[in-house]
């Protein structure tokens, strides 16, 4: 338990990076739909592989991290967004929905072992990059929108298969990642923070 | 004079604006919220062009939402709730243009400070977020770097020879800066 509670330097550097790489994967510009009320961005596929790579809870910070360098006004967010009006948009629920679903996605992960499966790793960034962050982002939509639940789902649906094609892509990535990096394998960097304790 | 206000003030005052932009119900209400707006970026003496920059990323879902409204609801009520999003947008912009980054991540520290209950570190906390902002140039660079090495390779449109090249880069060198800070003592 006490791993989970300590963040070590190594996890540090880790959160960062992917904060980082998530706002990097947004600069190649973003594909906006409804005036960028919704971007279309890779920045989903950035939230995937940090919860695919990092785990549940540090892939869940790496996000919040970003969030919070967002709501602050450093325009991280694909097209150069940024500062407390990203979050008043209607869209807000899709940004919020990262956080659950870097956990979900990391925590379907983690439960593979030490080498998680092509199809286990696919589960897991359509459960948590896809369900998580509509089950957050359409009722806020409906919500925030004025529009009914029934509305908010038809229209998203229309981002569903670009986003499908991100989480296949996320685990193709993945699953390259970990085979390149043993040690982006969440229960394989957990071992190695461990031994590297009783050293 | 909204620039010197301090950051804890406006960020309340924001969150009460918004609560109280969802609580209108009338259209003249919702017009004298435009009027305290309008006079608000007045006081701050925005100008109009840096006014527009901030709601400029919802105009055409403020169209789609005020035809949808009209066709599923009426007039007044489609006013209200396009209104009430335009505004909401409008104040929090607001809020960032007229306080620095710096104030804001000042203020962010201090509001996380109480974790420090449960067990979080907050000089680890502010490291963490300036690693962060020092680590956006540098993937940055890599990303472009991986990108040079496709076009070589000639696989410019194969997002696996982009991707999984750039994630190893973005992970060795976060272990490798793992390892330096480690190394300066910070896990003591």
């Amino acid at each position: 338990m006490h791993q989970f509670r300590v963040l070590r330097t190594y996890d540090v550097a880790r959160v960062a990076v992917f904060a980082a790489l998530i706002a990097a994967l947004g600069l190649p510009g973003a594909l906006n739909v409804f005036g960028s009320a919704v971007p279309i961005t890779l920045q989903t596929l950035g939230v995937m592989l940090a919860g695919a790579i990092l785990g549940s809870w540090r892939g869940a910070l790496a996000v919040a991290v970003l969030l919070a360098l967002v709501a602050v006004g450093l325009p991280l967010l694909a097209g150069g967004r940024g500062g407390l009006g990203a979050f008043a948009l209607p869209s807000v629920g899709f940004l919020l929905g990262w956080l659950p679903g870097a956990a979900l996605t990391g925590w379907i992960v983690e439960r593979g072992g030490h080498s998680p499966s092509f199809v286990r790793l696919l589960v897991a960034c359509l459960a948590g990059g896809i369900g998580a962050v509509y089950l957050v982002g359409v009722p806020m939509w409906a919500v925030v929108g004025g529009i009914t639940l029934g509305q908010a789902a038809l229209q998203t649906a229309f981002f569903l298969p670009g986003d499908l094609a991100k989480a296949v892509l996320a685990t193709i990535v993945a699953r390259g990642t970990q085979r390149a990096y043993p040690d982006a394998v969440p229960a394989v960097h957990y071992d190695r923070l461990r031994a590297g304790k009783e050293d | 004079m909204l620039h010197r206000l301090p950051v804890g003030v406006k960020l309340a005052g924001l969150a009460a604006a918004c609560t109280v932009l969802l609580l209108l119900r009338s259209p003249w209400a919702m017009a004298v919220a435009v009027g305290v707006v309008v006079l608000l970026f007045a006081v701050a003496r925005v100008g109009v062009a840096a006014a527009w920059a901030q709601v400029r990323p919802v105009r055409w879902f403020a169209v789609a939402l005020f035809g949808m409204q009209l066709v599923f609801a009426d007039l007044p009520s489609a006013v209200l709730v396009t209104s009430r999003v335009v505004l909401a947008v409008a104040l929090a912009g607001l809020v960032t243009l007229t306080t620095r980054t710096s104030a804001m991540m000042t203020a962010l520290e201090r509001g996380l400070s109480p974790l420090r209950r449960v067990g979080v570190d907050p000089f680890r906390l502010s490291l963490l977020l300036s690693l962060t902002i020092r680590s956006v140039p540098v993937i940055a660079d890599l990303a472009a770097r991986v990108r040079e090495a496709q076009r070589a390779r000639g696989v410019e449109w194969s997002m696996r020879a982009f991707a999984v090249p750039l994630v190893v880069g973005a992970l060795r060198h976060a272990d490798a800066l793992g390892e330096a800070l480690s190394a300066r003592g910070l896990d003591d």
